[in-house]
């Protein structure tokens, strides 16, 4: 049902949406990764301080089928909806596009009337998919100005390429393959835009052959795992341009394009270096009508004892730190980074996007390290800090610590247990770990966060 | 009197100005130029071709519909524009589409089709045509036009003792008058779509679309159909 005024969490420019009231709830994917015929499910997690179940997993619902792997996942709509071409402000943001990276099969959600106990509401089926896109394994869900994207990771039969479909936002049917020229591009993984330059940024992971039994040693030693972004013209959807960091440069994964749309930069984050293990930030840029890219962090492999090793690294005698997932403030002021392997979480001032200065570390599990949260300090905690979200108005940061279930087994053997946290931003940089936020997922594994009414990496905005 | 000649100029003007509040026909764009651009000068240039699309799609309208009242009954004319008129505004009701068209990176030429395909697609020239028809039946003495219109007749370009042709009575059928009531909706419209992006660009901000930005496309619907109704009880 179309509202009569513009959906409250709709904000024309990231500026005023960082005015937004805090969220009071956030919805986790949360996998089953016991392989006990359960299904996985959407939680609802309580982040009000003031709330007695602060904290605490208040709602769920269970997936029709097992064997999903609920992943990442996004909203029917958006701020990206008050964009002046294609202007649609009454839509509400209420369903939420759930995939399966593993079943390719689509859920989506509705979170009202009660978002503590959300319902299904309809199921794409993976040949539905296959049939209408060609496409398999969906990943990344975003809202446009025209429709809802989604990548994917390959074709029905797990070889490439993978790329991009478009859902219609009313009716949820899966309107088809976005891309009329690819290009060279054959990889995929993440992909965000420049609404204010019309363009689209891709990156590159692999395809799901070359995934789903974990990480190849024999491909990543051979740089097969993607290391390009893909530049592409958003209303023509044709590719422009390939940016290649170079085959050292190993999982191009993760984008944050500046919300701002007048800037034409942003940040990726690259799992891992072949020469030495260390991951790297890197940002893109736009000049003269050309694109370039830059590499601007450098985060070091930290030496190792082989015994501390899972069988992957031992020979490496060190622990990579794998930057799995990044995130940015709405205000392109502070970058977070998740170092998966070193259970490292940093914070940048990305004011300037070419010099970034370190403005935070925290510790969180970690291969070798296994740091404890606060609430207890005496247990050593696995996995690291992965998925991370970050709350409008910039001051609350959330992360959970599983990757993906055949990588988890790779690098985390012992098998994950999963855990949520929160932490406090600081208005001018820093950050404190919530004593009293520390949720444990149980059978389960948290991956993806999304807040309630939106987040810093849920809306697109045509205004600065 | 009974025929005022003022009305139907004031109605097509404030007909222009109601298409110029919408935010998607076109005053949001030309901020959000304003603002991709950081400059008001970008704000002022998107408003040409913003107008010129929508003349050209009121325009291509109003010459359809005097053509079809060249060769048919104005009876005819007038149920056709109140049928399309209606499907219009259930359209509009039951699907919430958009053209899809557009981008941030605009020039001249996209903008003006941006502007003409999103005035075409909410069915904005037929609802000048009850106006248009109602005025075809005032007598063309009313529009001070008599001697154009004499000077046309003498030519057997119309001919106002042809009882029942539409084309021959109607005032639209003369091409000046028709143009220059174009061209008073279009001033109608550039004028509120103008002014709402300069006091927008330039003071409120745009923290007034969360608050202010009722469901026009509703309104639009209830207008479209209105008009339909208006359109059939016009006596012909």
């Amino acid at each position: 049902m179309e509202l009569w005024k513009p959906d409250p969490t709709f904000y024309p420019s990231p500026k005023m949406a960082m005015k937004a009231p805090a969220e009071k709830l956030a919805f986790v994917a949360m996998l089953n990764a016991a392989n006990n015929g359960r299904p996985d499910a959407l939680g609802v997690v309580d982040v009000d301080p003031a709330s007695k179940t602060y904290g605490g997993l208040v709602g769920r619902v269970d997936m029709p089928n097992p064997g999903d792997e609920l992943h990442h996942f996004g909203w029917n709509a958006c701020s990206a909806c008050l964009c002046p071409y294609m202007p649609h402000p009454h839509t509400e943001r209420r369903y939420l596009i759930v995939p399966g990276i593993k079943s390719s099969r689509i859920h989506i959600v509705d979170t009202k009337p009660d978002p503590r106990n959300p319902k299904i509401i309809k199921v794409i089926e993976p040949s539905v998919l296959a049939e209408r896109a060609g496409y398999s394994r969906p990943h990344t869900v975003h809202c446009g100005p025209e429709g809802i994207f989604c990548s994917a990771l390959g074709s029905a039969t797990g070889e490439g390429p993978g790329g991009i479909f478009v859902m219609d936002p009313d009716s949820f049917e899966i309107l088809g393959k976005w891309e009329i020229d690819r290009g060279p591009q054959f990889l995929a993984y993440d992909f965000w835009w420049h609404l204010g330059f019309d363009t689209m940024i891709s990156s590159e992971w692999g395809t799901p052959n070359m995934v789903e039994s974990g990480v190849n040693p024999e491909i990543l030693l051979k740089g097969g795992y993607g290391h390009s972004l893909h530049v592409w013209d958003l209303r023509k959807r044709r590719h422009l341009q390939t940016l290649d960091l170079g085959a050292e440069y190993q999982m191009a994964l993760e984008l944050r394009p500046a919300h701002d749309p007048s800037r034409a930069y942003g940040f990726l984050g690259v799992v891992v270096s072949l020469k030495d293990l260390s991951a790297s930030i890197w940002v893109w840029h736009r000049d003269n009508g050309k694109w370039g890219v830059k590499k601007v962090i450098d985060i070091p492999a930290e030496p190792a004892d082989p015994e501390k090793l899972p069988p992957l690294l031992k020979g490496f005698k060190a622990v990579p730190p794998l930057i799995t997932d990044i995130n940015l403030s709405l205000d392109d002021r502070f970058l977070y980074i998740s170092c998966w392997g070193t259970g490292e979480f940093l914070q940048y001032d990305v004011s300037d996007p070419f010099h970034p200065k370190k403005t935070g570390s925290m510790h969180l599990g970690g291969i070798v390290r296994r740091a404890a949260h606060p609430k207890n300090p005496s247990t050593p905690l696995n996995g690291g800090p992965q998925m991370v979200e970050v709350s409008r108005d910039g001051r609350r940061v959330y992360f959970t610590n599983s990757l993906y279930a055949p990588w988890d087994a790779q690098f985390y053997p012992d098998g994950i247990q999963s855990w949520m946290v929160k932490l406090d931003a600081k208005p001018d940089g820093g950050m404190e770990i919530d004593p009293k936020f520390f949720l444990e997922f149980g059978n389960l594994r948290g991956h993806q966060v999304r807040l309630e009414g939106g987040d810093a990496s849920s809306d697109s905005y045509c205004y600065s | 009197m009974n025929h005022s000649p003022l009305w139907p100029w004031a109605a097509l003007f404030l007909l222009g100005a109601y298409h110029g509040v919408n935010p998607a026909m076109g005053w949001l764009f030309a901020v959000a130029l304003g603002m991709q651009k950081k400059s008001a000068a970008a704000v002022w240039q998107s408003l040409v071709p913003i107008a010129a699309g929508h003349f050209v799609a009121i325009g291509l309208v109003v010459a359809a519909a005097a053509i079809a009242g060249a060769v048919v009954p104005l009876r005819y004319v007038k149920i056709a524009a109140a049928c399309v008129l209606l499907a219009f505004g259930l359209h509009r009701l039951i699907r919430k589409s958009h053209p899809r068209w557009g981008g941030m990176q605009i020039g001249f030429r996209d903008l003006s089709i941006w502007s003409f395909l999103m005035a075409s697609a909410h069915g904005a020239g037929f609802m000048l045509l009850p106006i248009l028809l109602k005025m075809s039946t005032l007598p063309a003495a009313d529009f001070g036009d008599s001697a154009h219109a004499h000077h046309l007749h003498s030519l057997g370009f119309a001919g106002p003792s042809t009882v029942g042709s539409w084309f021959t009575e109607s005032w639209f059928a003369r091409p000046s008058t028709a143009s220059i009531a174009l061209l008073v909706h279009t001033l109608g419209y550039l004028l509120v779509t103008g002014l709402i992006a300069f006091v927008v660009y330039e003071k409120l901000g745009l923290d007034i679309l969360r608050k202010t930005w009722v469901n026009l496309d509703l309104i639009w619907a209830a207008a479209l159909i209105a008009t339909a109704g208006f359109t059939l009880l016009i006596p012909t």
